[in-house]
């Protein structure tokens, strides 16, 4: 009888360790996780700036991954109809930034449109274009000729843009 | 009038709903018999106003009565009716309208196949159901009014979001996904009926199981679809690109999935039940989680539609039932006891914890990639996103270890296994990944993480039919005809086993098809004049010109491309821009020509006024195809294993359920 009971009394203590190893195992696992995740999103964080927001962030823009959201100024572009080799100007009401891009643009692409290009900056002065969005967003409305959006409006049309050109 | 009739309809539902689910609980926490009668009858009144309300919304659409808010908003004399009658779910008001619909039809059908079983938790369940149908009455009732009056209607409206009308496969995708996420409710009611009561009793596992797995094989499907309209209309020629919607949709799929694995472990060993529980918890709070970052406008989308005020109330619901169900968990968990115990850790239920693991990680990171720029946003006023190459490298390896799994699981024997069994069973499928892996590299796969997948898959898909068909082979062996052994075998006693098969058949050919098709692409952007040639891969695409069609509700410039390979024509496709009226700028709709093999994907970049000049967009993706049809084949699977057999699915299991000693038999 008292065999029995010290079995049970010792596969219990087992079962207490193998309990606390597997919770210590978890809880390693997890911290491992959380360590691994957070730095693969720290490293493939994609900033949703305006030409204004690029200037003042200095260096940090040169190599990052940029959704840079503007209006495509007037007289800007340059060698549209090639493949490649087309540069334009994106801007805001403060700031102003040189875009080129190897990619045949979109139907809508013009004059005084509202753009979102994905890329990064490069330090030749210049923003590396590797996918080129207009919005389709059935709400907005491209403001008048000369009168660039602000700010919010940037910030909407941003986040309104989905997977249309990719490269 | 209409408006007035919906009106009343909604505000009828949210009272009976409510008094429903208190007098539910009521008879919950009473054990009362006539109390479940009593919240049976207020759940079939709920389910019969809310479908009326509906009914009264699609006749309102169809006769064009823009008196009502909603047909005001998305009717317009000019679409086809197909249009007119799916618009019920082409904006915020009427989608929710449709949620409600789709929770009637599941609370009725669910309350009427468990009418005279599992009494014990069927008033909690119930009570649960008419709760969550209380909220979404609430908000149809208030902040997502589909039947407002318009005191003057105007004579036409301006139709539905051109971009869901520019495809059939809108019709199809929101009904599918709106049936995988409120049919989520029904398991999670069942759950929290579990919890109230402290007790998982055998019987009521096999109603959670089926109850599940018809959501999950509606959401499945619903994915797919989404993906697939997403590669037919948005021509950037991909199908998923980790966009928080998609996410949305994947999170409480992910979780399902792992439920529906560890419900067979509570099922055969009584162990895992407070596991399953919160897995079953965790997918529908994720369904809720998805309806607040789809809907309320957070992320701006096509789903989104207008900035609306449905957000905050969708988040003080989602809160409740998140603080509930820890609460609640936290409460009874304990109480689910445990009956047997999980023995060896190289074993079936070993790799069943194992795949349970795995999918909690996918889902942790693909949760944390899409609420992360959320929780900046509201923290710093920043505006961010997580960039694919997270996802891709986090998911990829994930993806590649659940197919070594997928071969490894089915092939492990349950409980404790000798040294020798567990050779037999693991050395001979690698015959499988070697063929597969050979095959891979001959045909130019040289990504290092696809040929893993192939080899794996390899094995897996060897493993997978082997499993299939051994109950069949060991029948055949006894003497029966192979007509007699398949019929018993994989349709009668073991169809739920036979179906796990077939569903796994379906992922080992979806996750390959994924790998080969995202890491092997050829693409090329061209720019064309009219009858100007290019060659990608085998193929040669000529530009032969446009036309311009009138149709009812838009305007297309179709441009004609003829496709040929070793010169022999293979077809003409026509890739077009079509002009809404209600739209200022065009929207492309891409044209695929499509085979088993690849498909080549020809999009409009633009194309110049005089129809001279065309830039297009061309790829060549393998194995595209594949992805669409094996989730048809997983979908399959699913309805296999919840036809009802002899008894209905929702009875307790009988007798007549093979033990888990009869391991060829068994569902696996």
């Amino acid at each position: 009888m008292s065999n029995v009971a010290n079995n049970t009394s010792a596969s219990d203590a087992m079962r207490r360790k193998t309990r606390r190893f597997m919770i210590a195992a978890f809880a390693v696992a997890a911290l491992a996780f959380i360590v691994i995740a957070a730095g693969g999103i720290n490293k493939n964080l994609v900033y949703y700036w305006t030409p204004t927001d690029l200037h003042a962030n200095g260096d940090k823009a040169y190599g990052a991954a940029i959704r840079l959201g503007g209006m495509v100024a007037p007289g800007s572009i340059k060698n549209q109809r090639g493949v490649s080799g087309l540069e334009f100007d994106v801007k805001d009401a403060t700031g102003v930034v040189h875009v080129k891009s190897n990619g045949v643009p979109p139907q809508m692409f013009r004059e005084n449109i509202g753009v979102v290009v994905e890329g990064t900056m490069t330090r030749a002065g210049y923003f590396q274009c590797n996918r080129l969005m207009v919005s389709h967003n059935n709400q907005y409305r491209a403001p008048k000729a000369g009168h660039p959006m602000n700010k919010q409006e940037l910030e909407k049309l941003m986040k309104s843009t989905e997977g249309l050109s990719d490269k | 009038m209409n408006a007035t009739l919906g009106r009343l309809l909604i505000l009828g539902s949210l009272l009976v709903s409510t008094t429903g689910a208190v007098l539910a609980y009521a008879a919950g926490a009473k054990r009362s018999r006539e109390g479940l009668r009593w919240a049976q009858r207020f759940a079939y009144a709920f389910s019969a106003m809310m479908i009326l309300a509906t009914l009264v919304m699609e006749v309102a659409l169809v006769t064009h009565d823009f008196s009502v808010s909603y047909v005001a908003q998305v009717g317009s004399l000019t679409t086809p009716l197909w249009v007119t009658i799916v618009s019920l779910w082409s904006s915020l008001e009427g989608s929710i309208l449709f949620w409600g619909f789709v929770l009637a039809l599941y609370i009725a059908v669910a309350t009427w196949l468990t009418r005279n079983q599992h009494e014990e938790y069927m008033a909690y369940s119930i009570g649960t159901w008419l709760a969550c149908a209380s909220f979404f009455s609430f908000l149809i009732a208030g902040p997502a009014n589909p039947f407002l009056s318009v005191p003057f209607p105007p004579v036409d409206g301006p139709g539905p979001n051109p971009l869901l009308q520019n495809h059939i496969l809108m019709v199809a995708h929101p009904p599918f996904l709106y049936l995988g996420y409120v049919g989520m409710t029904i398991p999670f009611g069942f759950a929290t009926a579990a919890l109230l009561r402290g007790r998982l009793g055998v019987a009521f596992i096999r109603p959670i199981r089926t109850a599940l797995m018809l959501p999950w094989i509606f959401l499945t499907i619903a994915i797919m679809l989404g993906g697939w309209w997403a590669y037919e209309v948005l021509g950037w020629g991909g199908y998923w690109a980790w966009d928080p919607v998609e996410n949305a949709s994947l999170l409480p799929w992910l979780t399902a999935t792992a439920a529906l694995h560890s419900g067979v472990v509570m099922e055969r060993r009584g162990v895992l039940k407070g596991w399953t529980i919160t897995l079953i918890q965790g997918s529908f709070l994720l369904t809720i989680l998805g309806t607040f970052m789809t809907r309320s406008g957070v992320f701006n989308s096509v789903h989104s539609f207008t900035q609306s005020s449905i957000g905050p109330t969708i988040l003080v619901f989602l809160a409740v039932i998140l603080l509930g169900s820890i609460a609640l968990l936290a409460a009874r968990i304990d109480s689910l006891e445990a009956e047997g115990r999980i023995e060896g850790a190289v074993s079936r239920e070993g790799m069943f914890l194992l795949n349970n693991l795995l999918f909690v990680l996918f889902t942790f990171t693909v949760l944390i990639g899409t609420v992360f720029p959320l929780v900046v946003e509201a923290l710093r006023g920043k505006q961010m996103s997580v960039g694919r190459p997270y996802f891709d490298s986090m998911v990829v390896p994930v993806g590649a270890a659940l197919v070594f799994l997928l071969g490894i699981g089915p092939a492990l024997p349950w409980g404790r296994a000798s040294r020798e069994q567990i050779k037999r069973s693991l050395l001979p499928p690698i015959i499988g990944g070697v063929v597969l892996l050979v095959l891979g590299y001959a045909l130019g796969a040289r990504n290092g993480w696809t040929l893993l997948t192939l080899a794996f898959g390899g094995y897996a898909a060897q493993v997978t039919l082997g499993e299939m068909w051994r109950p069949v082979v060991q029948r055949m062996k006894r003497g029966e005809s192979l007509m007699t052994a398949t019929v018993q075998a994989q349709f009668n006693r073991g169809r739920r086993r036979f179906a796990s098969y077939v569903i796994h058949a379906g992922a080992v050919i979806v996750i390959i098809a994924i790998a080969v098709s995202s890491t092997t692409r050829t693409q090329r952007e061209v720019s064309l004049a009219k009858g100007q040639s290019t060659t990608i891969g085998a193929y040669t695409v000529t530009f032969l010109g446009t036309d311009i069609r009138n149709e009812p509700h838009r305007v297309a410039t179709v441009a004609r491309v003829a496709i040929t390979k070793d010169g022999k024509p293979v077809e003409v496709v026509e890739p077009r821009m079509n002009q809404y009226a209600a739209m200022r700028e065009p929207i492309g709709t891409p044209a695929v020509h499509s085979t088993l093999a690849g498909d080549l994907y020809v999009s409009i970049m633009n194309l110049d006024g005089s129809g001279q000049n065309v830039g297009l967009l061309l790829l060549i993706t393998p194995m595209v195809s594949w992805i669409w049809i094996a989730v048809l084949l997983m979908g399959l699977g699913g309805i296999i294993s919840i036809i009802p057999h002899r008894q209905s699915s929702f009875a307790a299991a009988s007798a007549s359920e093979p033990s888990p000693a009869t391991v060829a038999e068994t569902p696996a």
